[in-house]
């Protein structure tokens, strides 16, 4: 959520009064937006210990989507209106004098198309500024680029003294050697390379300097003189720079999305249009296009939208009349009236400055803003339910209460972990068809999902060196697979493990707990060679490089038949003998035990739990889409 | 100390009562019982005596005089101007003794201290470079006075005398214990062997009708459990799963933390240019880093609600790239997994019936991580679809839910989550903090999500959420999330950590 700094004293004199920080609190949470933060306090400090002061300021989180709420002026003018100390504006394009045939022209030349194809203007006439509104117009097209715009790449926005300016423009793309102008701030000119290279070290501008560098042509606007206005999205020209004393600004934007491009300049012309000698009127500006169509910009029209007093009842579970819907909307700056022909039809118009109004929903909830939220009727659905817990958590929580039971201690440690931990440390080698990779972690410890749980039971050992041994710790969580006929490429599957640590190795404390578990499961331990069992468990040795030769062993789960067929969805491999490997389990390998920086010998437990699920209704399933 | 025991009550045989236990005769030890030490090793004794019963004592209290080990050291070797003029030649015997060959001879300190004390006295003067006796003989008082008090704890001398003694910080003042002994109502000559538990043997030789027992020390702690424990962040889900379980919601599936960018953002209405889906926020991956594509119909439905709209909505009206569509990620929010499920139940044979469900597990977010930041997180989440449902039954709803944990002072304030309409950010007040604090998130899902899942348009859907950290955090007073989650949580915390009960 953006965050907005406004003077307190200029808004509080806007709302024609003052308040306490609790009575403004208040009013903002009612509005929706948040006082973050009152600097009256900091000023008042400042002044007794003789600091220099600014003026208190009023810190206000508005929502990501207002964007007419980005600066003091659209702040005063919504709460105003809220507050029903004032009625909507009535927007309105102001045509030069001369008429139609006057209007500033912009002709756009083909090769935009290349680079930024879109462009709108806007003339601000008779236009007086403050300090403080100055201020607030660069504030608010700084807030549009780095949010709405996407920093720039969207749009870009350019300001100019109109009065310095000789019209026609037009609005060109150029190679960037046969670009030269005084950019903004310097006292000499350079070509567009030159000025690419002179604002790789500049903190502010080198951010966007990737949206063209390299095209092959640069987006330029010229007066009829060829005085150069701007290079956006980068800067603008020295020469129509707006200043205090500038009387006519003229606005523009350029774009690479046609409908934020009608947003940021509806928003700019239309937050500062309060300015002019004539308040709330833009004049406007005619595009002349290559083929030679012609529009004008900017559209400011409201949108005529219908709402219905039906739908807005039952969604917020009042019972209004149409009229009482009306002036809700009214104090959230949505003109609206009944509908002479159908008492249920609100005619509403969705003003120019409020392009977050998409759906009949977003008109229904500024109906319940005006309202209050808290003074809704408070109800309870009638939605009657019969509650159902998944068949994973239910096993997940078995296999914890039976393990705590035993003695074991329970651990938390993070699904993402480095590569190393996940492979290496494990003397496991990465074929690269299990594990999942990040494309942009902030830290090396954040490369892959784990795809074991033993790594993170290994670290936690690690570090609490300090517990009395035995140190005995287990996991149920999920691990991550690959798994390429899903839509999402991946699987979670869950496992269960346990890491024993003790002054001897004890591979038989691990057994214990996995014959704990499957004793608790129903599962019987199978006796090698046995075929006749129909189903079972059991371990049989191998070779591994995370444990000790000769200390590790393979866990076989013989599923009834009927169920057989299903287990190889679960990630379990399919053994000759129909018998499937769940896990493993054995001495850690004194290698790992270095690799994880502990001292003391160490036995390991790992399976996957996904066969021992109980069937659930397919709706439920997760692996479905 | 058994033998110190007899003693005592041999003692308290012959003479009933021992009015001061300094007056004993301590066997076999090296310490007197006019000593602080011996009346200690006498309390030992008698606080056996006493767990039996056998005895009653008093303490009681002096104040006596102790030497510093500086003054111990004059009351053995004798004060420093003593050792001063004994180290120097009688007058007209010998060649004085210069203060460098002095120091040599007793040592800087005492050289020191002695010879301006020395001098004071008329013991000793000046005699060419070096020093020589003035008198035969001496009267060391410093030294008689501090064997004085070594022996007796006082001074004959008087408190004057202690007083100097003390500001020469030779002797300080200490509190002195000694003791009172009487009878008791176990008292006896002997002393038997008590027995301190009731054993087997003891059952099967009937012995413990005979034996003597030892008190029990009911003030001690018991002996630690042997059984394991569950994490505490797992605790505090437990109740939430119970919370929800009681209300008649069905768990939702969430075994998937690989989700595709139209999961995880088209589907919820996010537009594709939201800044959520920056690489600064969402962890996107790099293999596998596309997903299969989506079900067709869904897909078309989805991108023509962005980028056109319908149904009542003017849409984002911004270009839908099927490439960002199919971006793989690990999901920023359950929400995803709700929303799929939302799209199976309404494509479930029959058509869409009602459904309460939730979710409790980790979502991730590449952010920058501290105190109460980590990277992955668990999300508690709640979801209801019905028909006619109204934004009164969600706040009713929470109000319900939340008074479950305990919480009943609730407000809702407006916010902005592009899948929400209304958004309703949930504010409790916090009577230890005495302020409204946010407790979490909720709203009605937009009919431009619903409808393309194949939602009937009278089905409206609550949903909110709230992180399971926070409230977890608050309930053990963990100020920093490492300590909860992740491999650097101390054993012992998960260990001692309390019970949930909300």
């Amino acid at each position: 959520m953006p965050t907005i700094a406004v003077d307190k004293a200029e808004l509080y004199h806007s709302l024609g009064r003052q308040y306490s920080t609790e009575e403004f609190d208040q009013l903002c949470f009612e509005f929706g937006i948040e006082l973050d933060e009152d600097t009256t306090d900091q000023v008042n400090e400042a002044i007794k210990r003789g600091l220099p002061i600014e003026r208190p300021q009023l810190k206000l989180e508005v929502p990501a989507n207002r964007y007419d709420l980005l600066c003091i002026e659209g702040i005063a003018r919504a709460l105003r209106i809220f507050l029903q100390k004032d009625i909507p504006p009535d927007y309105k394009l102001a045509l030069p004098s001369g008429g139609e045939n006057q209007l500033l022209t912009v002709t756009v030349s083909p090769e935009v198309a290349q680079i930024r194809p879109y462009f709108a203007g806007a003339i601000l006439r008779n236009i007086q500024f403050t300090p403080q509104s100055y201020a607030s117009f660069i504030d608010l097209q700084d807030k549009l680029h780095q949010n709405l715009a996407r920093r720039r790449t969207l749009v870009a926005i350019g300001t100019h003294d109109l009065d310095t300016l000789r019209p026609p423009f037009r609005y060109e793309a150029k190679p960037p050697s046969g670009i030269k102008f005084i950019p903004l701030n310097k006292d000499k000119s350079y070509t567009a390379e030159e000025l690419m290279t002179l604002y790789e070290s500049d903190k502010h501008l080198s951010r966007y300097l990737h949206i063209i560098k390299e095209s092959p042509v640069y987006p330029i606007i010229y007066d009829s003189r060829d005085q150069v206005l701007s290079m956006p999205p980068i800067i603008n020209s020295e020469h129509s720079k707006i200043t205090l004393n500038t009387r006519n600004v003229f606005i523009d934007t350029t774009a690479t999305d046609e409908t934020k491009l009608s947003i940021v300049i509806n928003m700019v012309a239309l937050m500062f249009a309060e300015h002019c000698a004539e308040p709330f009127t833009v004049e406007p500006v005619k595009i002349v296009h290559p083929d030679g169509k012609t529009h004008i910009t900017p559209y400011i029209s409201p949108r005529d939208t219908i709402a219905h007093k039906s739908y807005i009842n039952a969604c917020t579970g009042l019972s209004l009349s149409s009229p009482e819907i009306c002036s809700l909307l009214q104090r959230m700056s949505l003109a609206a009236r009944v509908s002479p022909q159908n008492d249920d039809e609100l005619l509403v118009q969705v003003p120019p400055t409020r392009p977050d109004i998409l759906h009949e929903c977003d008109i229904m909830e500024d109906a319940a803003i005006a309202y209050g939220f808290n003074n809704l009727p408070k109800t309870f659905p009638a939605t009657n339910t019969v509650a159902q817990p998944l068949a994973i958590s239910k096993l997940s929580d078995l296999v914890r209460l039976e393990w705590a039971m035993a003695g074991w201690i329970e651990v938390l440690p993070l699904i993402l972990c480095s590569h190393e931990e996940n492979f290496e440390w494990l003397n496991r080698v990465d074929d690269g068809t299990q594990a999942i990779k990040i494309a942009n972690p902030k830290t090396l410890e954040f490369q892959v999902l784990r795809t074991s749980l033993i790594p993170g039971l290994l670290k936690t050992i690690r570090e609490n060196r300090s517990h009395a041994l035995p140190i005995r710790v287990f996991e149920t969580a999920d691990v991550v697979v690959k798994d390429k006929s899903l839509h999402r490429q991946a699987r979670n599957v869950r496992h269960a493990a346990a890491v024993w640590c003790n002054k001897t190795a004890g591979f038989e404390v691990v057994h214990g707990l996995l014959n704990r578990l499957m004793q608790m499961l129903e599962i019987p331990r199978i006796a090698i060679g046995d075929n006749k069992i129909e189903m079972g468990y059991y371990i049989s040795e191998t070779d591994d490089a995370t444990f000790f030769p000769g200390r590790a062993a393979n866990i076989y789960y013989r599923a009834p038949r009927s169920k057989s067929s299903t287990l190889t969805q679960d990630g379990v491999i399919p053994e000759v003998s129909g018998d499937t490997k769940i896990g493993t389990l054995g001495i850690l390998h004194p290698s790992v035990l270095q690799n994880f920086e502990i001292g003391y010998p160490c036995s390991a437990l790992e399976f996957t739990l996904e066969p021992f699920k109980k069937e659930m209704d397919p709706l439920w399933n997760s692996q479905s889409s | 100390m058994e033998v110190v025991q007899q003693r005592i009550l041999t003692v308290l045989d012959n003479d009933s009562v021992i009015h001061d236990t300094r007056s004993l005769v301590l066997p076999a030890e090296h310490v007197s019982a006019k000593s602080q030490d011996g009346q200690l090793i006498i309390q030992g004794a008698l606080n056996s005596l006493l767990s039996r019963e056998m005895i009653t004592y008093t303490t009681q209290e002096d104040l006596v005089h102790v030497l510093t080990p500086e003054g111990a050291q004059v009351a053995q070797q004798g004060s420093h101007e003593a050792r001063v003029w004994a180290a120097v030649p009688a007058k007209g015997e010998g060649t004085s003794l210069s203060v460098k060959d002095l120091k040599a001879k007793v040592g800087d300190d005492a050289a020191k201290v002695g010879q301006g004390r020395a001098f004071k006295n008329g013991w000793v003067g000046k005699e060419g470079d070096g020093l020589v006796k003035l008198v035969s003989s001496i009267d060391d008082v410093t030294r008689h006075e501090l064997q004085d008090i070594e022996a007796t704890g006082t001074l004959k001398a008087g408190d004057k005398a202690l007083a100097e003694l003390r500001k020469r910080k030779l002797a300080i003042q200490k509190k002195f214990l000694w003791f009172t002994v009487h009878k008791g109502q176990n008292f006896s000559l002997s002393l038997e062997k008590l027995e301190t538990d009731l054993t087997v043997e003891m059952l099967t030789s009937g012995t413990w009708k005979t034996s003597s027992y030892k008190k029990y020390n009911f003030d001690a702690e018991g002996i630690p459990t042997n059984g394991g424990a569950l994490h505490p962040l797992l605790k505090v889900r437990e109740e939430f799963r119970n919370i929800f379980l009681e209300m008649g919601f069905s768990e939702m599936p969430t075994s998937k933390y690989v989700e595709s960018s139209f999961w995880n953002f088209d589907a919820l209405f996010v537009p594709q240019q939201h800044p959520a889906r920056d690489l600064q926020d969402t962890f996107y991956l790099s293999d596998p880093a596309a997903a299969l594509d989506p079900p067709p119909d869904l897909y078309e439905n989805v991108s023509t609600v962005h980028s056109v709209g319908g149904n009542g909505s003017t849409g984002y009206r911004a270009p839908f790239s099927r490439s960002e569509s199919t971006r793989l990620l690990l999901r920023t929010h359950t929400t995803a997994c709700s929303t799929n499920m939302l799209h199976r139940i309404s494509n479930q044979p029959g058509g869409f019936r009602p459904v309460k469900m939730f979710s409790i597990d980790r979502v991730f977010r590449n952010e920058t991580m501290d105190a109460t930041h980590l990277a992955e997180f668990h999300q508690v989440e709640g979801v209801v679809a019905d028909r006619g449902l109204t934004l009164g039954d969600l706040i009713g709803f929470m109000q319900t839910f939340f008074s479950k944990m305990g919480i009943t002072n609730l407000r809702f304030k407006p916010a902005y989550n592009p899948y929400t309409e209304p958004s309703l950010e949930i504010f409790a007040y916090h009577p230890a903090l005495n302020k409204w604090v946010e407790i979490g998130n909720s709203g009605m899902f937009r009919p431009e999500m619903l409808e393309p899942l194949g939602l009937p348009k009278d089905v409206r859907v609550h949903g909110w959420g709230l992180s399971l950290e926070r409230p977890t955090m608050i309930r053990y007073g963990i100020n920093n999330i490492r300590t909860l989650v992740g491999h650097k949580v101390s054993l012992e915390s998960v260990e001692t950590s309390a019970a949930v009960r909300f």
